[in-house]
């Protein structure tokens, strides 16, 4: 009946974009998606939980606090910071056998590394080896920038407070103290000692280290860190590296060492052992502690039932939950057709 | 010099960039952020690097700014001032050709036929006779009828004559195109000062309630970040008090920094860390989804109106989601209801009905568009438009019938319709009104074809034989008589009295003999205006020469006479109009817009009034209102309210209280005048419909009385205001928005909406006709009424889900962004230290999560078109604000609270002495850090697919897309090369490659996912299950296809009669007859360019049945509001105060 078109000059475009026609996928909280949803859930959270909890259980964990509280503690007269050094001796015994590898941690407690003025005092720049900031550390440092007026490599508060603290552990068979060999390589992140830290190209290594000064609280520069080991020294001293990876949380363990070498490499056998802690680092003044750890790791790291636990009781929430919906669903079923 | 160019754009290419940034520092949140970034350049203050502010900042800056500019530069067409070239009569006495730029206040110009006028003129004289003009202000009111327009005597008869008119030292006036050879005219106000631009002068600048909503959440916003902050302020303040200043040992402090010092300190750095609360980039997305939104209206076909290629518009793209809230429609009723085209549709001659359609066996049948049209081939002169279905007229016609060729001639004869002929055969016609144009069509298609008037004769051609008939008197209509008659000697001879009117006052007049024909007609009739047709009866006597002398000459003298001539002429033609013989009826019918009906009774049931507002009379308003089912019988009760005092008003609304049964319907006893006081919905028993007459409308206005007034109008289901002016229906839109806090839309398509379109929440204008000016000021546009339902059913309800859906989640993800690191707080001595990597802060908002959440705001649709249609009343939950409120806006928060408990505590937990398989560390800041931002990520991301219920292929791009980016980019951030490049922009080189190949950092992201889901998943089947919504039934059942809704024709049984056809003003039956100018008293009107924005037509052309409007655009003319004719509102336009 129309009259001759004129022409649809302005008609919009039939296309199922404009017209809002794209075909779609919509989904519905319906019982048949969400009961089963969550049944299967729950069950596959059950599944991972006890898996994750076994594993856990099965990690074997040996943990001695050394700060030296009280009279008795073989440490307590290191915990005065005046004399210095001071070595304390911990006598232990293990009485399981302790499967290896064996990993060595030291960890402090109510130490604010994520405090933000003090993980930022760094400078990413002079310790992936740039001279330039040799000479003019960043003013992030500040106030562990300069030290009458040389500058301080490596600059910041995060170097500075290094734990200094050195450990010796020794088994006793038969009223001989045998050393156990501490290995103190391979604790950092490869990419830390290959790309984020990096020395200078100057050989040796100390001439770049003219003109500046250790960190404050540092006993030695940092080319003298490791005396044995010539590669681990300067800004890739794997101990310094760990340090440098800073904690999220206030309380922490870092990895000092591993224990690799024949005949522990298979693990600590049961019996009594001897630490030999040189106890440099205070930790007494803001009410912080300092532990050793020794543990062993599984599939998914170090030990940690929090993870299975949880799954543990998602899933069988899960679960509940879908019982629970079963019967809602069963009783006040929403009539399909209006 | 002043010029007359208009200038409507704000900026130009120099001043665009100060002038728009000075303005987008204006918004608060811009301006925060500037703050913000003075806060981070502050070292001991700066938590985070400036570049985590400045680079949102920027890309919002330049979206906005390329917004505005776009805008700026499509903005306002307002018609071209520049181009036309006219001929200018300077007061030097020389035509010559200008500019109209150039043309000065004071001019006399000469225009030809057919030019545009862009400015304010005083027309002086014109070749036409009687120094008429005719004008079209289509540009102006979108009026398309043309209007007469006379210059005064004066000037008139000053003609061509240069010297004189160089001499004329007057006053103003207001011209339009002109279908006239030529004219003068003085040029009266130009530029800025023109009628058009102080018209639509001021639009104010309106913003939706969720704007207004937003902006008040903003600044709580504000007040929780400051809480926050305060908080973490005292804690750190006491945390110094007992750790920190004990770990001076290895912290780099400087000295003297007192607990305080440092906790004013850390307030400031968590007023940056926490800043994601008050989110930039929601403005901008805000707008995008807006855009987006409008957009579609823009696209859409089923807005789109082939017959004048008219797409829907959406001119406004900041007011989409109030199209999913509206509550009260405001509409005007011609043009926009009615597509103001009278179709002669039936007619009953001699009691016989004529006009239906009948099967073989007798049934009647719809008339549909493939019933077989009358062939009027037969006569050369029949309008090819006029389309009849009924044989049996033609034939009753061919057979010589005489009293159905009485009923036609009287319909050739009795009008005051001026015919024009430019070529043989091809007349045109004028009409005053269009049911008049109406009638004299039908008229001439059957064969008694009106062909030219003087102003003592008319000739019609009937039957083919050219007849003269010498027009010895017109007994002009008028409101009081509702009749109009001529008196005409024919060719042969006889005199006789034709008469057309309201049947009752024509009944009154029949003589006895009538009496049978008289009930057989008025059955008819009944029938005609049960079907919503407009009913006219058809009269005649034959006079006795000597009897009309002795009439004449005492009509001549009461013509003549000086006191109360109207009121003796009244009673004369009261005399010579008895005894007259019934012919028939006419019925016509006022043609609604497709699909009126239905559309209104959809918006009913999505609980939406509409008001009718219109300068039509109570009967034609009435008559609209039941044919367009918005009265219905079934009603029970409809108010009139038509008092002429207020005392009337005031009692006629009380007495409609009681009729309400409203029990303890209380009187408003508070005080009225109480701004901001709401009045609540009242629960109302029935049915109830309300009629408001112009002059009563005036009370109820009134502070004392307006709250009376809304209370009534609001429990009624329909309220029609008849012969308002247009500033009334602003009022009322005004009133109503002030004491209901609901969104109101106006609708209307000339100028006299304006006012009401401007003051609604969002307004409407119907498209697509020659007129601009509703246009111009709307919102919105569209061809057609019936496409409001999809505006609002559809496109706006799905743009306030989505603009709903949209706010919520965003406030959820920047929320749970945002509180983790209020947790991290307690663990690392509140020191404004960040839980996440710095460029994570910078890209989650813009990178990360854009394009999902605007995703899913641009396509989202909870269930499709059809079933919006099926289901009105899944409108609802958006007029009553569910969807995005304060209550929805807290549940957000808490929710939020609750993922980042989860997001922070489940990672702690996790990763708290853990170390990796290898040994090494891995609950590191930066390990931690990266853990805790994919695990939000993934989070929200869930949530947002939760959130989704369209997930169209863009969807799943965007989202799939979102992640692989996050990954891209974190991996690329973390890789050795950007370290290289820049070291310490870089720092966590290594951080992904060493945490995410450990099992156990991914199932902690699993865990944590899953865990802030699953609550949310369990809630919302539960709330589907045990009380169900609307939309969860819909979209229940919206899996099979919606039933295709009926069609069904909408019959009334009306017992209902209609008035009048007569729907105009004082007719122009003197102007027809007289040589001269009338000597009529101007009526007391205050001033004629006070009111030139309504309608003050007079001869309108009719509609496509009938259409012979002189400039060939049949469609949708406009009838005229308002009862001034134009040489009486001519007259009034010389009140000197001008």
């Amino acid at each position: 009946m129309a009259k001759q078109a004129p022409d649809f000059a302005n008609r919009p475009d039939n296309t199922a974009f404009t017209q809002q026609r794209l075909p779609a996928w919509q989904p519905m909280l319906s019982a048949g998606i969400v009961i089963p949803g969550f049944v299967l859930i729950g069950l596959a959270f059950i599944g991972i939980g006890v898996a994750l909890l076994v594993t856990s259980q099965s990690i074997q964990v040996f943990e001695m606090d050394y700060t030296g509280v009280g009279n008795n503690h073989p440490c307590f007269h290191c915990s005065d910071p005046k004399p210095k050094p001071c070595v304390c001796k911990l006598n232990f015994t293990i009485d399981f056998f302790l499967k290896g590898p064996v990993f060595f941690y030291y960890g402090l407690s109510n130490y604010f590394q994520n405090y933000r003025k003090y993980s930022v005092s760094k400078d990413d720049d002079q310790l992936s080896g740039n001279l330039k900031n040799f000479e003019s550390p960043s003013d992030t440092c500040s106030p562990y920038q300069r030290d009458n007026n040389k500058p301080i490599v490596p600059c910041g508060s995060i170097a500075n407070s290094m734990f200094n603290d050195t450990f010796k552990l020794y088994q006793n068979v038969n009223a001989t103290m045998k050393p156990v060999n501490f290995d103190g390589k391979g604790i950092a992140w490869w990419t830390d000692y290959n790309i984020k830290y990096r020395n200078p190209d100057t050989t040796p290594l100390r001439n770049a280290f003219n003109n500046t000064v250790k960190p404050i609280f540092w006993p030695v520069p940092a080319y003298e860190l490791d005396p044995k080991d010539p590669a681990n020294n300067g800004f890739i001293n794997q101990n310094f590296l760990v340090w440098m990876r800073t904690a999220a949380l206030p309380d922490f363990r870092k990895l000092y060492a591993r224990i690799n070498d024949p005949p522990y490499a298979e693990g600590l056998p049961a019996g009594s052992y001897m630490l030999e802690i040189q106890y440099n680092y205070p930790v007494l003044a803001f009410g912080g502690t300092k532990k050793v750890v020794f543990s062993n790791v599984s599939w998914m790291g170090g030990k940690n039932d929090f993870l299975g636990i949880a799954y543990l009781v998602i899933g069988t929430l899960c679960v509940l939950m879908s019982i629970v919906m079963l019967i809602v669903y069963a009783k006040f079923k929403f009539p399909e057709e209006d | 010099t002043s010029t007359n160019g208009i200038k409507t754009s704000k900026y130009n290419p120099f001043t665009f960039l100060p002038l728009n940034l000075f303005e987008q520092f204006q918004r608060i949140a811009n301006a925060y952020f500037l703050f913000l970034l003075v806060l981070q350049v502050i070292p001991q203050i700066s938590s985070l690097s400036w570049f985590t502010t400045v680079v949102p900042l920027v890309l919002v800056l330049t979206v906005t700014a390329a917004k505005d500019a776009t805008d700026d530069l499509v903005s306002k067409p307002v018609p071209p001032l520049q181009t036309f070239n006219l001929n200018n009569l300077f007061p030097v006495l020389r035509l010559r050709s200008e500019k109209w730029m150039d043309v000065q206040v004071g001019d006399i110009i000469k225009l030809e036929n057919n030019q545009f006028v862009t400015a304010d003129l005083l027309l002086l004289s014109s070749s036409e006779p009687l120094n008429l003009v005719y004008i079209e202000t289509a540009e102006l009111d979108g009026e398309t009828n043309l209007k007469v327009r006379q210059a005064l005597t004066v000037t008139g008869d000053l003609g061509e004559d240069v010297e004189k008119l160089a001499d004329f030292n007057g006053e103003r006036f207001r011209m339009e195109e002109d279908v006239t050879h030529f004219l003068f005219l003085f040029f009266g106000f130009a530029g800025p000062e023109t009628k058009l631009m102080q018209n639509c002068g001021k639009s104010t600048f309106k913003r939706t309630s969720i704007d207004r909503l937003m902006n008040v959440l903003v600044l709580c916003i504000f007040g929780f970040l400051a809480f926050m902050c305060v908080i973490l302020a005292i804690g750190n303040c006491l945390w110094e008090l007992k750790a920190g200043s004990q770990f001076t040992v290895f912290l780099p402090r400087q000295d003297g920094n007192s607990a305080g010092f440092s906790a004013f300190l850390t307030f400031w750095s968590y007023v940056i860390i926490l800043n994601t609360v008050v989110p930039i980039s929601l403005y901008v997305s805000v707008e995008i989804i807006r855009l987006g939104n409008s957009f579609y209206i823009d696209w859409d076909r089923k807005m789109y109106h082939p017959r004048n290629d008219t797409p829907a518009e959406a001119r406004t793209t900041t007011l989409n989601e109030e199209l999913g809230q509206i509550k009260y429609v405001f509409s005007d009723k011609t043009g926009t209801l009615t597509q103001n085209i009278m179709t002669f549709n039936k007619c009953s001659i001699n009691g016989k009905s004529y006009g239906d359609v009948f099967d073989y066996a007798g049934q009647r049948l719809d008339i549909t568009e493939h019933t077989d049209p009358v062939d009027f081939s037969f006569n050369p002169l029949a309008d090819p438009r006029f389309v009849f279905h009924d044989h049996a007229l033609v034939e009753a016609v061919k057979l010589e019938n005489p009293e159905v060729h009485a009923f036609f001639r009287l319909l050739a004869l009795c009008h005051t319709v001026m015919a024009e002929e430019k070529k043989e055969g091809e007349l045109s016609y004028q009409a005053q009104s269009p049911d008049e144009g109406a009638l004299v069509t039908a008229a001439r298609n059957f064969g008694f074809v009106f062909r030219s008037r003087t102003p003592d004769s008319v000739s019609i051609v009937e039957m083919g034989e050219q007849r003269r008939y010498e027009l010895l008197a017109i007994l002009d209509f008028n409101n009081v008589r509702k009749r109009m008659s001529v008196i005409v000697r024919s060719p042969e001879g006889k005199l006789r009295l034709y008469c057309k009117g309201a049947d009752t006052i024509v009944y009154e007049r029949l003589h006895q003999s009538c009496g049978k024909l008289m009930d057989v007609t008025t059955e008819h009739m009944n029938e005609f205006a049960g079907e919503g047709l407009r009913t006219l009866a058809l009269a005649y006597r034959d006079l006795d020469q000597e009897y009309f002398s002795q009439w004449k000459q005492r009509h001549h003298e009461v013509s003549t006479s000086l006191d109360d001539r109207d009121g003796r002429l009244d009673e004369l033609y009261e005399e010579i109009e008895t005894d007259l013989q019934l012919l028939g009826a006419t019925a016509i019918e006022d043609k609604l817009q497709d699909g009126v009906p239905q559309t209104i009774e959809q918006l009913a049931k999505a609980d939406i009034k509409v008001w009718v507002l219109t300068g039509d009379k109570q009967e034609t308003a009435e008559n609209i209102g039941y044919s367009c089912n918005l009265l219905r019988e079934e009603m029970n009760e409809v108010f009139v309210l038509s008092g002429n005092s207020p005392e009337d008003v005031r009692r006629e609304l009380r007495s409609e209280h009681v009729g309400t049964e409203q029990e303890g319907c209380g009187r408003p006893s508070s005080p009225p005048g109480k701004r901001g006081k709401v009045l609540p919905d009242e629960a109302v028993n029935g049915e109830y419909g309300l009629v408001v007459n112009g002059h009563s409308l005036g009370y109820p206005l009134e502070r004392s009385m307006e709250l009376d007034f809304l209370r009534t109008a609001c429990m009624c289901k329909a309220v029609i205001c008849c012969r308002v002016t247009p500033l009334q229906k602003a009022q009322v839109v005004e009133l109503v928005e002030e004491y209901k806090q609901a969104v109101t839309l106006a609708i209307g398509d000339g100028a006299n909406d304006v006012s009401m379109i401007k003051a609604a929440h969002i307004g409407v204008g119907i498209s697509g006709q020659e007129g601009m000016q509703a246009v111009l000021s709307s919102d919105y546009s569209f061809a057609q009424f019936r496409f409001l339902q999809r505006l609002l059913l559809v496109h706006g309800r799905w743009s306030y889900l989505r603009m709903c859906k949209f706010l919520r989640y965003f406030f959820y993800k920047n929320f749970t962004f945002t509180f983790v690191h209020f947790w991290y707080a307690f663990f690392c001595g509140f020191s404004a230290q960040t839980v996440y990597d710095e460029w994570f802060i910078t890209l989650y908002n813009l990178v990360y999560t854009a394009l999902p959440v605007l995703g899913m705001s641009l396509f989202d649709q909870d269930v499709n078109d059809k079933w919006s249609f099926q289901h009105p009343e899944l409108y609802l939950p958006g007029q009553l604000n569910l969807y995005f409120s304060k209550k929805a806006f807290f549940k957000c928060a808490l929710h939020s609270c609750y993922s980042s408990l989860v997001l922070f505590f489940i990672p702690y937990a996790a990763m708290h002495d853990t170390v990796r398989a290898d040994g090494k560390d891995v609950a590191d800041y930066q390990s931690f850090a990266l853990l805790t931002q994919t695990c939000l990520l993934f989070t929200v991301t869930i949530q947002l697919g939760l959130e989704m219920s369209y997930w169209t292929a863009v969807n799943t791009l965007f989202v799939v897309g979102s992640l692989v980016m996050y990954f891209a980019v974190t991996f690329t951030m973390y890789s050795n090369g950007m370290f290289l490049a820049l070291p310490s922009a870089f720092p966590f080189v290594g951080t992904a490659r060493n945490s995410l190949n450990q099992p156990n950092i991914w199932l902690t992201i699993l865990l944590t996912s899953i865990l802030c889901v699953l609550p949310v998943v369990t809630c919302r089947f539960l709330f589907i299950q045990l009380c169900p919504t609307i939309n969860d039934k819909v979209r229940q059942a919206k899996t099979k296809d919606p039933p295709l809704p009926r069609r069904a024709r909408i019959r009334r049984t009306s017992s209902r009669r209609s008035g009048y056809a007569f729907s105009h003003a004082q007719g122009y039956g003197d102007l027809v007859t007289s040589g001269r100018f009338l000597r009529r008293p101007a009526p007391s009107r205050s001033s004629g360019l006070a009111h030139a924005g309504r309608s003050t037509t007079s001869f309108s052309p009719m509609g496509r049945s009938a259409g012979y409007s002189p400039t060939g655009r049949p469609q949708n003319a406009k009838v005229q509001d308002v009862e001034v004719t134009s040489l009486q509102m001519y007259r009034s336009v010389r009140d000197p105060a001008l």
